[in-house]
């Protein structure tokens, strides 16, 4: 039977949701058991909030002043001794997970399943590959542990409240390198929700026409309280800085609402945003491509259009 | 110091993916192929390293068969130095190609060893991560800004939160993300130049590494397809139709 060790993910001592969500995977896994692994300097609150999620069978902890802060170099030896005994490893696929759970892999000298989307069989995984535009399916190796990284949109998180698995403290015997430190984390100082993680986007194209022009995107989206982001060739154009672009180069995004403002489609775009609960295009091209996957398009002109939106709410 | 970099040869950015029909893979006969985007940002990293003064020597990597040759040959076109062909009939899954890295590394012995984050074919994201560990050296993945400097690499990571900011000592893996720089392009005198450096050929086989991949694709489908939607008239009813599904 299987046994699946949680890697929770936090920031700040809070529970990021991402761990729920790979609860939910493991639960599908169908096994015996799932613990959930903390890892933290200080980790009672963080455990706490873990033990509450449901199917939780027991939290695990280890509290070293090393675990401060999530380098994967510092926390990858620890996982892979605590992983002894369990048949899988999940990992949020976040950039924590990404950075962190190949390592452990190496370390365990097995294969990485990245980006499960679902689980069809203890070893049996739906994975995206090419941006999402081809889904495949693959089967681990029975006879070594499966560790891999869970797709957060294509989860939702295991509910909290009704449970409360024990927490134990865990002793992990592992020599820790010294070779990599943390300095600082720079956390986003704009109000603007966070385009990776954002309910509603409102991107702009070549379209908009220059970087100037570009503030009635940014006006807009803060209107709506959504986030921004930009097509490869706005980016291209100069009109705003790369850490906005959406499409298979950029932002992988899966906002409820998506906004393409000017946005003609290219394929590179479309394939960052076919997750979307709700795509909206504008544009003056009726016959762009980015018509052929909206659900609401409005041809006309975005300097015209905008505003009576904008009047509109 | 020398720099390994990993150049990846991939189905190009702009190319519609098909799948198969029949589920046995996608179709890439005829398609055009270029440089993981990623990897160019590596090389490019790599080569502003060495302009620098930082690096004296830039090396490309690519696992593949025989004819990636002509793809490497764009490498040392950009500015790499030499190139090292690990020739392979087939697909190495990461953890083997994490393993070839760290022959070349043992063999060459480079300060810093630049990857990409992913590749844009399969997107696994592990490759630098396992090396770092094979490797028992730091990674900075996701490398959005790198100074190095007193035998330690500081680099700004993009991670969820923000950016992150750690301290690697040398030598360490790095894996680039989409802001660290912009590539150049490759002019046709320096394609000409490529023509004269070096390619040095290994055959996987005789590496050593083994060979198991502990991963099977069974199964290749298309993702569901979105249906086309309505064209509204005006502003007033795209509001009202985003209104009555709560999402203004």
């Amino acid at each position: 039977m299987s046994k699946i060790l949680v890697i929770a993910e936090h920031l700040g001592g809070k529970l990021n949701s991402s761990t729920a969500r790979a609860v939910s995977a493991a639960t599908a896994v169908k096994g015996e058991a799932i613990d959930v692994l903390v890892l933290a300097d200080s980790v009672d609150a963080i455990a706490s909030e873990a033990a509450k999620i449901d199917g939780v069978s027991r939290v695990l902890t280890v509290a070293r002043p090393e675990n401060a802060h999530p380098l994967a170099a510092i926390l990858a030896p620890q996982i892979a001794k605590a992983a002894a005994g369990y048949s899988h490893v999940f990992v949020p696929s976040t950039t924590f997970g990404k950075d962190v759970a190949p390592r452990v892999a190496a370390l365990l000298g097995v294969a990485q399943v990245s980006d499960v989307m679902s689980v069809e069989a203890a070893h049996t995984f739906k994975r995206p590959i090419y941006a999402g535009n081809a889904i495949i399916t693959v089967e681990a190796d029975t006879a070594h542990t499966v560790v891999a990284t869970i797709r957060s949109a294509s989860w939702p998180a295991a509910a909290t409240g009704a449970s409360s698995a024990p927490v134990e403290a865990l002793a992990v015997d592992a020599a820790l390198p010294t070779h990599t430190r943390f300095v600082e984390l720079k956390q986003g100082s704009s109000d603007r929700p966070d385009l990776q993680s954002a309910s509603k986007v409102v991107s702009g194209g070549r379209g908009v026409g220059s970087k100037e022009n570009f503030d009635i995107i940014f006006k807009f989206a803060d209107r709506i309280g959504a986030a921004v982001g930009a097509s490869r060739a706005a980016v291209d154009a100069g009109y705003v800085p790369s850490d906005l672009q959406v499409g298979q180069t950029g932002k992988i995004i899966a906002p409820e609402l998506y906004m393409a403002i000017g946005i003609s489609g290219a394929i590179q775009h479309l394939t960052g945003i076919k997750d979307a609960g709700t795509i909206v295009a504008i544009n003056k091209d009726g016959e762009a491509p980015i018509f052929e996957i909206a659900d609401f398009g409005l041809v006309g002109d975005l300097f015209k259009i905008i505003p009576e939106l904008e009047s509109l709410l | 110091m020398k720099i390994l970099v990993g150049y990846k040869r991939v189905v190009d950015y702009n190319v519609r993916i098909q799948v198969k029909p029949d589920g046995t893979g996608v179709v890439t006969d005829g398609v055009k192929l270029s440089a993981n985007p990623f990897d160019d940002i590596a090389l490019e990293e790599a080569l502003r390293l060495r302009e620098k003064g930082v690096a004296e020597e830039v090396v490309v990597v690519g696992i593949g068969p025989a004819d990636l040759t002509a793809h490497l040959r764009n490498g040392l076109a950009m500015g790499a130095n030499r190139a090292i062909h690990v020739v392979a009939a087939d697909a190495v899954q990461p953890l083997t190609a994490a393993r070839v890295f760290l022959k070349l590394v043992e063999k060459e012995q480079p300060g810093l060893v630049i990857l990409g984050k992913q590749a844009i074919d399969d997107d696994a994201n592990q490759t630098g991560q396992m090396l770092a560990a094979l490797w028992d050296r730091p990674q900075a993945t996701f490398a959005s800004k790198v100074d190095i400097a007193g035998g330690k690499a500081t680099v700004t990571r993009e991670v969820d939160a923000g950016l992150e900011v750690i301290e690697a000592e040398l030598p360490a893996v790095i894996t680039t993300d989409l802001r660290l720089n912009e590539p150049r392009f490759i002019k046709l005198p320096d394609i000409m130049k490529a023509k004269s450096k070096p390619i040095d050929t290994i055959e996987f086989g005789s590496l050593g590494v083994e060979a198991h991949d502990h991963l099977k694709t069974t199964h290749y489908a298309a993702p569901a397809k979105r249906s086309k939607g309505v064209m509204v008239k005006d502003a007033a009813e795209l509001v009202a139709a985003l209104k009555q599904k709560g999402l203004l």
